[in-house]
């Protein structure tokens, strides 16, 4: 089953991904910051990277900048979690590199269906 | 599958109030003249994750509450606005309000409305003050009312269904025309593909969004270059999608979100009839075609279906219905019935890794121990005494060791119980136009989270006395001489087996004459009295004292320093002022670590056990019964030095002895509650030992002159002398109160 990375400050956000997606069979892995994440990515290599955008340490956009000068996710989904419906986050998102986005709040089903998506 | 959310409440909730508090510390520490961004950035994020949390955990009106606050606070993070004193002010008392609502769900209460519309209302009005570039953020905040969130939602929602594309705007009022289809065309940046989005994917998603077989995707390869010059990581690539079905717009759209800005897309409505005003239409090419062609072409386009369709959609993927689910939590806000969670606060303890390996670490040995003392007891010769005598002292160690780490786990740093302080003192000094400057100290100072929640209150009262009838007004320093600026100071440490909190400022001290005068006036002394200035100081404490002339909203309703003694005393703990006139007042909180835990005297009263707190005793003494002096009835007294203290026959309190049967030396312990020392007469000093404490209540009933009892290690239990209140139990009436205990001798 595809690998997982899972970023996001909020314990109770990242534990409700993760548990979600486990529940759906995926390893997941979870990180509470983006430069967490950015050592857990150079450790493993994922199959698809979630995280939120407003962390302390290294936030979201600063991470898919990062990730994606790595080879290895260079065409690795990287999905955005945020709630800045205004769109300014998501383009902002976009043009460091990101996938997508998924706007929080989103409920259990609509992450794995976005999810199921992108992964096929 | 369905996750059951309400596990991570919890969870939420115990970070979202962490969020609170920093939020609440670093608005206490902003200047606004000088604004750190990363302060506010700080402030910013927490506000953020709750409002997060709160919309994905189905708190909506914890979400849109947060929603405004958030607005403001990204206004001033992003330069669009000035952060101004009102602006903290609002958020301090957002802040409160979260903490408000979060606290009532988390009991499973209904949220208290009110509060938090009528600062949401302050919100939207610092909102729409001009500040540059507020326009649509504000409008959001404003237009929402009740639903900020799904506002914000649905503003963009309208602008995409209804102003973005003019060619289906003027279709829906034509009226007659009807969209029964849509031709799409897709011409991707050549970089598209880089970033993991996968045409194919977002077609198949389509297929199921509108229906497979609806859907027709020819690929214009047209511009793929000669082998040679292929780059396998651009997009080549230019598509066109035929929809054969009067679908929504947006639906489409949804499923090419992502990719929105990598691609050039061109929507063209397939109509049923011709619109009625194609004046609008800036009448390109595939427009004019797909009016011509009509409503019937929906075969036409699907006889031309290149291989590219999705034929197999591997349908385990649920239908997205993007546009359904999107609107689902704007729908949401008025239905925020609670599904009152189980309203027991569950308290919980966050405790560092290190400690709980160091546990596990201990509980291991102790398996060793015990393995070791067991095989042993197996077959025991009194030749390996020595070893058994090796391994007990290895059980005493464990155990010890296994109790330390255990009660340290409870320990908390007493910042916890300082760190609302900061607010309190900003707010009652603006309150009262004082300048004040809190100092904390010692804030690394570990304490029992048991007696660390219990102390809050008594230190509010603390803090809120020094501030109200501590410092002296701005004015009244000045004129003294004194800064300008009053200081309260928060000190906290340790002394032998007691935690010493002492809250101190440098105002006017207590006034004795005022002191002496209220409490002749309320009764409490006699007008002739010779109290030293110690004795005054004391009088504060007493039940029905307060000095404050009018009832003030700061303090002085009432409950006075006798219940912040009353409450002291309850955890074990004495409470003593020093004060000084015009240099301040120190009032010194003495409290033992833990509550589970005493370290006792055991002393034997006739064929009983009974503990004394070790920190009570004073001395203890062997004296001869001429010593004392009668009194009246049962009571007794004794001159110890150059004071006279009452003395206290535990024999006859616990109807042990009779009267008459009294030997000639006696041995007394002198101890020391409330201020007050009592001399209480038993047989014979046991040993020391810590003894763990067995409420009586809980097990039995509460009895007066004993607080809690233990398990010796014979299996006897023995009963904890509880020391202030054993001097009540013997009391009459009318020596109820006698603090100041030469005064009775005098």
């Amino acid at each position: 089953m595809a690998s997982i990375l899972a970023v996001d400050d909020s314990a109770s956000m990242r534990q409700m991904v993760a548990f979600t997606l486990k529940g759906a069979g995926y390893e997941v892995v979870e990180a509470c910051d983006g430069s967490e994440a950015l050592n857990c990515a150079k450790q493993q290599t994922f199959d698809l990277v979630l995280s939120d955008v407003n962390m302390p340490v290294m936030d979201g956009i600063e991470l898919v900048t990062e990730l994606r000068k790595i080879s290895d996710y260079k065409f690795t989904p990287v999905l955005m979690l945020t709630t800045e419906s205004a769109g300014d986050m998501k383009m902002k998102g976009k043009q460091a590199g990101a996938t997508g986005w998924i706007v929080k709040p989103f409920n259990p089903e609509q992450l794995l269906s976005t999810i199921k998506r992108v992964l096929g | 599958m369905s996750v059951d959310l309400q596990q991570f409440h919890q969870v939420f909730f115990e970070e979202s109030f962490e969020g609170l508090d920093i939020m609440e510390s670093q608005l206490i520490d902003i200047d606004v003249d000088d604004v750190d961004e990363e302060t506010v950035n700080t402030i910013f994020r927490a506000a953020h994750s709750i409002k997060g949390g709160a919309g994905t955990f189905g708190f909506m009106n914890v979400s849109e509450f947060t929603h405004v606050v958030e607005t403001l606070l990204d206004e001033i993070r992003s330069g669009q606005r000035v952060l101004l004193r009102a602006h903290i002010d609002i958020f301090l008392q957002s802040v409160d309000c979260l903490r408000e609502m979060l606290e009532s769900l988390q009991a499973g209460a209904e949220i208290e409305e009110e509060r938090p519309a009528a600062l949401k209302k302050e919100f939207e009005q610092f909102l729409a003050q001009p500040a540059a570039g507020v326009s649509d953020e504000a409008a959001a905040g404003t237009a929402g009312e009740g639903t900020v969130d799904a506002a914000a939602d649905s503003a963009s929602d309208s602008s995409s269904d209804s102003s973005s594309d003019s060619s289906s705007g003027k279709a829906a009022e034509g009226g007659v025309a009807q969209v029964v289809g849509w031709q799409v065309t897709m011409r991707p940046d050549a970089n598209m593909l880089r970033w993991g989005n996968e045409p194919f994917r977002m077609f198949r998603e389509l297929a199921e969004v509108v229906g497979e077989d609806v859907l027709t995707v020819e690929a214009d390869i047209s511009q793929i270059p000669s082998f040679g010059d292929l780059d396998p990581e651009s997009c080549h690539l230019n598509w066109t999608l035929n929809v054969a079905k009067g679908v929504d717009k947006k639906a489409i759209e949804t499923v090419f979100e992502w990719v929105e800005d990598d691609c050039e897309f061109d929507y063209q409505p397939i109509m049923s009839t011709a619109p009625v005003a194609p004046a609008d239409h800036s009448a390109e090419p595939p427009a004019a075609e797909s009016k011509g062609e009509d409503g019937q072409t929906a075969e036409a386009f699907t006889a031309s279906t290149p291989e590219n369709t999705p034929q197999t959609s591997t349908d385990t993927v649920e239908k997205p219905a993007e546009p359904a689910t999107k609107k689902a939590p704007a729908a949401k806000p008025a239905a925020v019935k609670k599904t009152a969670g189980k309203g027991s606060e569950n308290s919980s303890i966050r405790v560092s890794i290190d400690k709980v390996d160091s546990l596990i670490n201990m509980v291991g040995e102790l398996v060793i121990t015990q393995s070791m003392l067991g095989q042993l007891g197996n077959d025991f010769d009194i030749s390996r005494l020595g070893k058994l005598l090796e391994g007990l002292s290895q059980l005493e160690q464990n155990t010890r060791e296994l109790q330390e780490s255990v009660m340290k786990i409870r320990m908390m740093p007493i910042s916890f119980a300082f760190s609302r302080f900061p607010r309190l003192v900003r707010d009652l000094g603006s309150k009262l136009s004082k300048t004040v400057n809190l100092v904390t100290l010692g804030e690394n100072t570990e304490l029992d989270k048991t007696v660390m929640e219990k102390i809050g209150d008594p230190l509010v009262h603390l803090v809120r006395n020094s501030l109200d009838h501590g410092l002296e007004t701005t004015e009244e320093r000045v004129a003294k001489g004194k800064q300008a600026e009053g200081t309260i100071t928060l000190n906290a440490y340790h002394q032998g087996g007691n935690i010493v909190i002492e809250v101190s400022d440098d105002g006017a001290g207590l006034n004795e004459s005022r002191i002496l005068e209220k409490a002749i006036q309320n009764g409490l002394i006699p007008e002739n009295n010779h109290l030293t200035p110690e004795e005054i100081h004391h009088l504060i404490f007493l039940p029905g004292f307060s000095t404050a002339d009018a009832v003030s909203d700061i303090s002085g309703r009432g409950v006075g320093m006798d219940v912040v003694r009353k409450n002291i005393n309850a955890l074990n703990g004495t409470i003593e002022v020093r004060s000084e006139r015009e240099v301040g007042s120190t009032f010194i909180i003495r409290l033992p670590l833990t509550l589970a835990i005493l370290d006792g005297q055991l002393v034997r009263v006739c064929n009983e056990t009974y503990i004394f707190p070790l920190v009570s005793i004073v001395e203890s003494i062997q004296v001869n019964r001429r010593d004392l002096s009668h009194v009246t009835g049962s009571q007794y007294l004794m001159q110890l030095r150059d004071e006279y203290i009452p003395i206290i026959r535990l024999d006859h309190v616990f109807s042990l002895r009779s009267e008459d049967e009294q030997p000639d030396d006696i041995m007394l312990v002198v101890v020391e509650g409330d201020n007050e020392k009592i001399g209480l007469v038993v047989d014979d000093l046991l040993g020391q030992q810590q003894v763990v404490i067995k409420s009586l209540e809980q097990n039995y009933q509460r009895v007066n002159g004993i607080s809690g009892a233990t398990i010796l290690g014979d299996g006897t239990v023995a009963l904890i002398i509880d020391i202030s209140g054993i001097g009540k139990t013997v009391d009459s009436p009318q020596h109820r109160e006698r603090i100041p205990s030469s005064n009775q001798a005098a």
